[in-house]
Parts: C-alpha cells; sequence; structure tokens
C-alpha cells in the first residue's frame, strides 16, 4: 500500500542534438553508420588533438534553453574524470556548476509546470558491446567491441526540478519535453534510438511532508513506459522499506525492463570521484545578446502555444487530451484550416486525434469536404472514418471514395421503414424500451445496423426511435 | 662548438635560408652537413630518439626542386630543423620518450610541423626529452638520458633536452621544443643556446601531445635570437583548430631586431635573484649592465608572488596532466599489457608503461583534484595564479620587460638530482612565472659560470609583448660580444 505516501521525481533528460557535425570536431554525426567510421583524431582524442566547440551545437542547446524559458548564460566547460573504454580521453567535456541555459520551467499538458532546474552541453560517449560471458555487461565478458561514431555527438541534459508527483506526470513530461526537441528542430528525441535517454531521482514522503526523502537514481530506462513502470515500483520498494522500519538508501540502482525491478548498481560511498575542474582546451562561452536574440526570434510556436491555439479554435479545453493529440502529430493546422472552412470543430478534432496520429496528413480541402459529408448526415461515423482511412492512403477524393465503397447514404424512408419494422420484430424489447430501460436504445440501433448493412446513421435511428416514443407505436 | 661556424661556412638559419633562397647553396649539401655532424656526436650525446635522414633528403631535394624552378621555397627554406618527440608527425613515431607510446604513428602533423614543412624547413628528427616533459634534465627518458655537449657528464637540462642539445652541437640551426614551467628557457640556458616561450595563444598547441594544457607552449631553440625571431615568425599565428590559439597574425620580429633598446625600462626581479648562485647571479648583473649601455634604464622591482609560482605550479601542472594522461589506457593505441579484465589492463598498461616521475605527478595531480582536496589545492594554486598575473601587471606599469636569470645553477651532473624531485623541481623556479601568467620569455646565453659552462639570462614581457622582447634580447646578445 501506498496510500499516505507521496512520490518526488527529478528527472534528468539527456538529448542528442540533431547538428550535422560532432561537438568538437568535424565529423558526421549519424546514428547506424558502419562502427568507427565517423571518427578523427579529436574523437579518437588521440594524443595532441584539440577540441574546437562546434557553434551549431550551441545554437541548438541555446534554442533547448530559451524553449524552456531559461537564461542564457556565460557558461565555460569542464572535464569529468573517469577510465571507461567507450570515452577515448578517459575524460568527457562537460559543463558543470557554469551551465549555459538555467532556471526554466515546462508546462504540461495538464496545466502544471515542471520547474527546469539548468540545459547543459556535453559530448556523448561511443558505445561498447561486450562479448560472450556475463549477458551483455562487461564483467566476465571475453572481449568488448567499441564503436567510436558516438563519441564527441552533443548531448544536452536537462535536469528538472524535483517537482513530479506520480509516474503520470513524469510520462506527460518525457512526453512534452520530447515535443518542444522534436518542434523546434533540437533532436530527433528517440528513446528507441538513444538519442533521448531518462534518469529519474526517486523519493518518498509522508502526503503533506516538506522535507524530502532519501534519494534512488533510477538509469536504464529505455522508454516512456519504462519509466513509468520503474516510477511505480520505486514508489513501492522506498515505501515498502519505510513502513518495515529501514532506511532508503542513496544509491544508483538499474532498472531491468524483463524482471520489472530496479536493482543497486552502488551506493554513494562507492560513487566515483570524477574530479571535475575547468577544460584548459576551451575558452569561455558568452553568448551576445544578438545572438541569443536571433536564435528566440527563430523558434517555431512551441507544443503549448500551439494547444492553446487549438483549443480556441476548436472550441475546446487546452487540456483536453485530442487538443493535445492533434499538436503532438503536427495536426493543429489541417484542424484549424477545416474549422475556418465551416467544418464542425468538434468533429474535426476529434477525427484529426483518433483517425489521423501516426499517418500522414490529408490534403485540407478533401478532409473538409470529407467532414461535412458526415456532420449532415450524408455518411455514418463509421463510414466516415473509413473514407478518411482511404483519402489518407490514396489521396482520392471523398465524394468518389464513398460512392466507390456503395457508402450512399440511405434515403430518410428506408431507414425509418427498417425501424418500424425492428420495432415490429421485438415487441417486448419496445416495450420494457418504452417503460424507460433506455439503454435498450442500442439494442434497436444494431438491429436497424443489421438491417441495413451498417449504412443507417446510428444518430438518425436514434433520434427516430425516440420520436416514435414520442408519438407511440 | 655553440652554433658558431664550422669551415667559414653559414651556420645560422638566416644565413642557410638566404643562401639557398638565392640558390648559393643547395638544401642537400646545407643536410648533409649537418647529418655528418649528426653522426660524428650522436652516439655520445643522444640528442635524438629518431633521425629522419631519409625523409629529410626528400625534402631537402624538394626545396631544391622549386629553388630551380623558380619558386620560393619560404623564409626557412632548406634549414634542417629537429622536432621535441611531443609533436606529432604524420606516419612517423612520437614516442614523448616514453614506452607507453610505444608503436604509435600520429595519422597527422602538429600545425608546428606544417607551418615548419610550408616555411620550406626540412625536419631531420625527433628529439629526446623527460618522458611527457616532466622534468628539467632530461633523465626522465625511457631511452636514456641526452648529454650537454659542452661537458658530457653533465645534463641538457629538461625537458626539452634533446633539442638544446642538438642545437648546441650543432646538428641543427633550429629545434622546437615545448615549455611548461620552463622546459625550452632552463635547457636552453644549460646549453647555452637561445630558448623562446611565446605568449601561451600565439603558437598552436595542436598536435603538441599535452602535459599541463592552460601553461604549455611550442617555442624555437636557436642558436641566435634572430634564428629564433624567423622561426616564431613561421610559427606563429592564429590556428582554428586550437580554441586557445589568440586570433591574430604573427608578428613582425626579423624586422626589429636592430631598434635598439634606448629608453626601455627594464625591471631586475629581485625575488628572482634569491638563491641563485653567484657566478650566476654575476652574469644576470652582467647582463644588466650590457643593456644600460645599450641605452635601457635597469631597475630592481618586487614581484612578491614569484616565489609562490613554484609550489602552485607543481599543482596546477600535476592536475592537468593527472587528466591528459588518463588516455594512455592501452584500449586504442600504444602499449597494452593484457590483464584479466579492462581493470587489471588499466592498471599493467600504464605500471609498465609509464616512468616513476610521470607517476608521481599523476597521483599528485589526482590527489589535487579529489573531491575535498580540490578547493585546498587546485583552487587555491589557481587564485595564486591571478594573484601572480597582477603582480605582473603592476610591473609592467612601470618597465617595458623584466629580467632574471633563466636558471639558479650551470649544467650540473647527470644523475645529481635525480634522486630528489624537489631539487629537480627548483631549477624551475626562474622560469615558472612566465607560464603561470602565459607571458612570452627568452634565455639568451650570457658567458659562462665559474665552471666554464654556459650561464642564461631571461628576459620577460608582457602578453604579447614579443617584439620588444626581441629587439631587447637582440641588443643583449650583441651586448655580450
Amino acid at each position: 500500500m501506498t496510500a499516505g505516501w507521496e512520490m518526488v521525481v527529478g528527472l534528468e533528460v539527456h538529448t542528442e542534438l540533431a547538428t550535422a557535425t560532432k561537438l568538437f570536431c568535424s565529423c558526421r554525426n549519424a546514428f547506424g553508420d558502419e562502427p568507427n567510421t565517423n571518427i578523427c583524431a579529436v574523437c579518437l582524442g588521440l594524443p595532441g588533438s584539440l577540441p574546437v566547440l562546434n557553434r551549431q551545437a550551441v545554437e541548438l542547446a541555446m534554442r533547448v534553453g530559451l524553449a524552456l524559458h531559461c537564461r542564457v548564460e556565460p557558461s565555460i566547460f569542464h572535464r569529468k574524470n573517469y577510465f571507461y573504454p567507450d570515452m577515448p580521453k578517459d575524460y568527457q567535456i562537460s559543463q558543470y556548476d557554469q551551465p549555459v541555459n538555467v532556471g526554466g520551467w515546462l508546462e504540461l499538458p495538464d496545466g502544471s509546470r515542471v520547474g527546469i532546474t539548468r540545459a547543459h552541453m556535453e559530448e556523448d560517449t561511443g558505445k561498447t558491446t561486450h562479448v560472450g560471458g556475463g549477458g551483455g555487461r562487461i564483467h566476465g565478458a571475453d572481449h568488448s567491441l567499441v564503436d567510436y561514431n558516438r563519441a564527441g555527438v552533443p548531448l544536452v541534459e536537462i535536469v528538472s526540478e524535483p517537482d513530479i508527483r506520480s509516474a503520470d506526470q513524469a510520462k506527460a513530461y518525457v512526453n512534452e519535453l520530447r515535443a518542444i526537441l522534436v518542434a523546434i528542430g533540437a533532436s530527433d528525441a528517440r528513446m528507441e534510438e538513444g538519442s533521448l535517454r531518462v534518469d529519474a531521482n526517486v523519493s518518498v514522503r509522508r502526503a503533506g511532508a516538506t522535507a524530502y526523502g532519501t534519494r534512488a537514481e533510477i538509469k536504464n530506462l529505455n522508454s516512456v513506459r519504462s519509466l513509468g513502470r520503474a516510477l511505480e515500483y520505486e514508489l513501492r520498494r522506498q515505501v515498502d522499506r519505510l513502513e518495515a522500519g529501514e532506511e532508503v538508501v542513496q544509491e544508483t540502482r538499474h532498472w531491468n525492463e524483463d524482471e520489472g525491478r530496479t536493482s543497486s548498481m552502488r551506493s554513494k560511498e562507492e560513487a566515483y570521484d570524477y574530479r571535475y575542474f575547468p577544460e584548459p582546451d576551451l575558452v569561455p562561452l558568452a553568448p551576445s545578446e544578438e545572438w541569443q536574440g536571433e536564435v528566440r526570434s527563430g523558434l517555431p510556436a512551441l507544443p503549448a502555444e500551439r494547444r492553446a491555439t487549438l483549443a480556441r479554435a476548436a472550441g475546446v479545453a487546452a487540456s483536453e487530451p485530442a487538443v493535445g493529440i492533434a499538436v503532438a502529430q503536427g495536426l493543429d493546422g489541417l484542424v484549424a484550416a477545416a474549422v475556418e472552412a465551416g467544418a464542425d470543430s468538434r468533429l474535426a478534432l476529434n477525427r484529426a486525434a483518433n483517425e489521423l496520429a501516426n499517418r500522414s496528413a490529408p490534403d485540407v480541402a478533401a478532409f473538409t469536404k470529407l467532414l461535412h459529408m458526415e456532420g449532415h448526415g450524408r455518411l455514418t461515423a463509421t463510414q466516415a472514418k473509413a473514407v478518411l482511412a482511404e483519402v489518407v492512403t490514396s489521396g482520392g477524393d471523398p465524394e468518389d471514395i464513398a460512392k466507390a465503397k456503395g457508402f450512399e447514404a440511405l434515403g430518410d424512408d428506408v431507414v425509418a421503414a427498417a425501424v418500424d419494422q425492428a420495432i415490429a420484430a421485438h415487441p417486448g424489447e419496445w416495450e420494457r424500451y418504452a417503460g424507460g430501460e433506455t439503454k435498450l436504445a442500442g439494442f434497436f440501433v444494431g438491429k436497424v445496423m443489421a438491417a441495413t448493412r451498417g449504412k443507417a446513421d446510428g444518430r438518425a435511428v436514434t433520434a427516430l426511435l425516440q420520436e416514435r416514443l414520442a408519438s407511440g407505436p | 662548438m655553440t652554433g658558431g661556424r664550422r669551415e667559414g661556412r653559414a651556420v645560422t638559419a638566416v644565413e642557410i635560408a638566404a643562401d639557398v633562397r638565392g640558390g648559393r647553396r643547395s638544401a642537400r649539401e646545407v643536410l648533409d652537413e649537418h647529418l655528418a655532424a649528426i653522426s660524428a656526436r650522436e652516439e655520445e650525446l643522444h640528442a635524438f630518439n629518431l633521425v629522419l635522414a631519409g625523409e629529410a633528403r626528400a625534402a631537402a631535394g624538394e626545396v631544391d626542386r622549386r629553388v630551380a624552378a623558380g619558386e620560393d621555397p619560404g623564409p626557412l627554406a632548406g634549414v634542417p630543423v629537429a622536432l621535441k618527440d611531443n609533436l606529432c608527425t604524420r606516419g612517423v613515431p612520437t614516442t614523448c620518450s616514453s614506452r607507453i607510446l610505444d608503436g604509435w604513428r600520429p595519422p597527422y602533423d602538429a600545425t608546428v610541423v606544417t607551418r615548419l614543412r610550408q616555411a620550406g624547413a626540412v625536419i631531420v628528427g625527433k628529439t629526446n626529452m623527460d618522458e611527457f616533459a616532466m622534468g628539467s634534465s632530461t633523465e626522465n627518458s625511457a631511452f636514456g638520458p641526452t648529454h650537454n655537449p659542452h661537458d658530457v657528464t653533465r645534463v641538457p637540462g629538461g625537458s626539452s633536452g634533446g633539442s638544446a642539445a642538438a642545437v648546441a652541437a650543432g646538428f641543427v640551426p633550429l629545434a622546437l621544443g615545448s615549455d611548461t614551467g620552463g622546459s625550452i628557457r632552463q635547457p636552453a640556458a644549460l646549453c647555452g643556446v637561445v630558448g623562446v616561450k611565446p605568449t601561451y595563444g600565439l603558437v598552436s598547441r595542436y598536435g603538441l601531445v599535452a602535459f599541463a594544457s592552460s601553461l604549455d607552449q611550442v617555442g624555437p631553440l636557436a642558436s641566435t635570437v634572430a634564428d629564433a625571431a624567423l622561426a616564431l615568425e613561421a610559427l606563429a599565428g592564429h590556428d582554428r583548430a586550437d580554441s586557445t590559439s589568440i586570433p591574430q597574425l604573427a608578428p613582425a620580429l626579423t624586422a626589429v631586431l636592430e631598434e635598439g633598446v634606448d629608453g626601455l625600462r627594464v625591471g631586475l626581479i629581485r625575488e628572482l635573484l634569491d638563491g641563485v648562485d653567484p657566478d650566476v647571479g654575476a652574469r644576470v648583473s652582467a647582463a644588466a649592465a650590457g643593456l644600460e649601455a645599450a641605452g635601457a634604464k635597469v631597475d630592481e622591482v618586487s614581484l612578491p608572488s614569484a616565489g609562490l609560482g613554484l609550489s602552485a605550479y607543481y599543482l596546477i601542472a600535476t592536475a592537468e596532466a593527472s587528466s591528459n594522461l588518463a588516455r594512455f589506457d592501452g584500449v586504442r593505441y600504444g602499449l597494452r599489457v593484457e590483464g584479466d579484465d579492462v581493470t587489471a589492463m588499466y592498471g599493467r598498461t600504464r605500471a609498465a608503461g609509464f616512468g616513476a616521475e610521470v607517476k608521481r605527478r599523476i597521483m599528485l595531480g589526482t590527489y589535487a583534484l579529489s573531491a575535498g582536496y580540490y578547493d585546498a589545492y587546485y583552487g587555491q594554486a589557481q587564485r595564486v595564479r591571478t594573484l601572480m598575473i597582477r603582480d605582473f601587471e603592476a610591473a609592467y606599469e612601470a618597465y617595458d620587460l623584466l629580467l632574471a636569470p633563466t636558471t639558479p645553477t650551470t649544467a650540473f651532473a647527470l644523475g645529481a638530482k635525480a634522486g630528489d624531485p624537489l631539487a629537480m623541481y627548483l631549477s624551475d623556479v626562474c622560469t615558472i612565472p612566465s607560464n603561470m601568467a602565459g607571458h612570452p620569455a627568452v634565455s639568451v646565453p650570457y658567458g659562462v659560470g665559474e665552471d666554464g659552462l654556459p650561464v642564461g639570462v631571461q628576459l620577460l614581457a608582457p602578453a604579447l609583448g614579443e617584439p620588444t622582447l626581441f629587439r631587447a634580447a637582440a641588443a643583449l646578445e650583441r651586448s655580450r660580444a
């Protein structure tokens, strides 16, 4: 039981920037190339090589910061020292106590805000594959293969305040952050390709308490779903310990997706001493007001703003899920254009959010025409969805597609006859319906649909049933 | 045979370049003379880790071809040059005199090497050094020490001891070294040649295997101030591959050498005269007199923080080194000693690959950066550094240049300080302040001590003060005669 407890979560999100080249050299920044083909003296850390900061990476990092309402500040790079075979210099160049972006916030679709502590720049490591022995881990492996294509790829690490209070809110935060990163062109933010990685700091406390509990850091979260599951697990684990009179240990824990549990990686006592010190091979970074202004003015409308705009156009609340989906899918422009052209706003929003997710958007004119046909009862909801699917794949005219599918609206008299027939065939049910058992409306709609092979409009049938009820059989 | 003349033939870089460009001598002929000098004495001195006779002949041949075709091969046409073995040379072993780089051939040339080639220089070899430039005697080389050409029982200084010895022995008129705490100027002084540490950022560090990144600077060693000026003109200037490179063109130096020091205000740093041998101090006084005779005004000046430089330097330099040398881990290049797992491989590789002094400094630096100690050590050392820069700024309000000994003593005997790291570190006390401040300095030979060995005196200038520095160094050189 976790009732009476509150989860406190802060997230660290690493995102690879979508630059043409790496952070400190001119090697290609690309995913999925032949191993060790995008490498040079600099990103291999060969003796004598020196880093040179990529201007485009700074610009994208500033975009991230400005989109998250951060201040862009003068910053420097540090060296984070530790030995690992996929890190060519055995130190990582990273921003430490003077990051480029400081103090912002992210607004979630439900209107809540999560504070952003910082969003700093650093270089990615290479990728190690451990072969044989210990099941993909370095200990016990026969040998390891290292691909340095990713070494030196620019990252921005976005650190949130511990403002998140539930697994759902954490998931919404990551989804919203991804939407922003994609919208501003900073990253493709694909968790499955590792271009977006999430670590979670989790603690629990009694509801109403103000002090924070001891936190654990959860790593190896490979999807938004894993994040949600890991947080739920961690909430239970920490509450169980505390309720059993034990303590939560400050440590790093590894999420095992298959087992659905976290396990200890290392405790704070064994934590690395990274021996940070200012990177002497780079000079301080201080983007001018002018440069910041250019970056700011180049930012597109962000998801929160687009949701507000769409909600206004469609006459619904911005927190409505369909609004969020339409914006996330980039369909807000289509919906707004259809509404502008006279389509029913609610219908436009629902059809876009429910039928067009993850598909290519139809032509505005065709979409509007389809909505008109459905809105005027010439197509049933089921028929409209089928036609819309065809419009998306073939790009044809909704009218022609409907005709080809035989979706010609039935005459009112045919529907009325089918309704009367259904009533006559099921007098017992009709009596109960008339007696107030309203859920039997569905039964009659079903019978009419069967009789018309689905061509009748459900809403029209319901209206006719009510008409018959009022006038008496 | 310090940078003199042999059989009446010109041996300075200035003269060689003029002769080769003018078609009066061939680069091949010049090279062959120098290769002969190397053959005659290299076994005794061990200035080189590697002599590149074949490559040098090809490069000299190319210079001659260009002269014959009416082209200008550049300001260093046909000048034989030796490179300290921490400067990367494409396809040619670059060892830093360490076992850990065993077998490594850089896939690229250091920027300074590219610039030398473009200026028509002929690279003849890679010179011995203290391992990773850590040392003041060239005894910390994995390949054995270099001997001082003036007395082979003595050290040549270090860490650029091979380069200094190569110039002093007449193997080459010009060599490159690197100077982190005095590693060009100290061996230059001990070998009786000119050594220049340029302003930090004036010469690209790209391709210089790093010891302490915020202090390292590449510079020339030469037998004359004019040769050093000619070399620095070719080496200096902005390089996009080095973010700490100053974005401006190389200064004009050879053109100002005859301008003299009339009216220049020179401050003699009092604190750096403390503890130097009397005969060295006497040569510094003689240099002050020489400058005054040439028209400069010399007074004593106090640089109170100069004495703090040594301890602060050994924290900053070792801290940066501990990080810079982490990459030598056996994973990608150089020596690898296998172990049961990757941690064991790291440990065995580094235990076998690094010498004692390098290990000592890695440990010192690792400690200085450790959690809980950072502020007391590295942080405090950086504050001392700031203090030193302020002291210099104050001094340069009243003076154009500063004067000091380069080293407290003349060349010491091989082995004399090898067992006493602290005594060895003290030989850098006069040179370290310039590195800490990022300022330029030059060591100019100024006679000999009681033991008959060379004494160097040091001129210091504020950042980018090279034109004034070279003017005064040339005047000092003339006053010596």
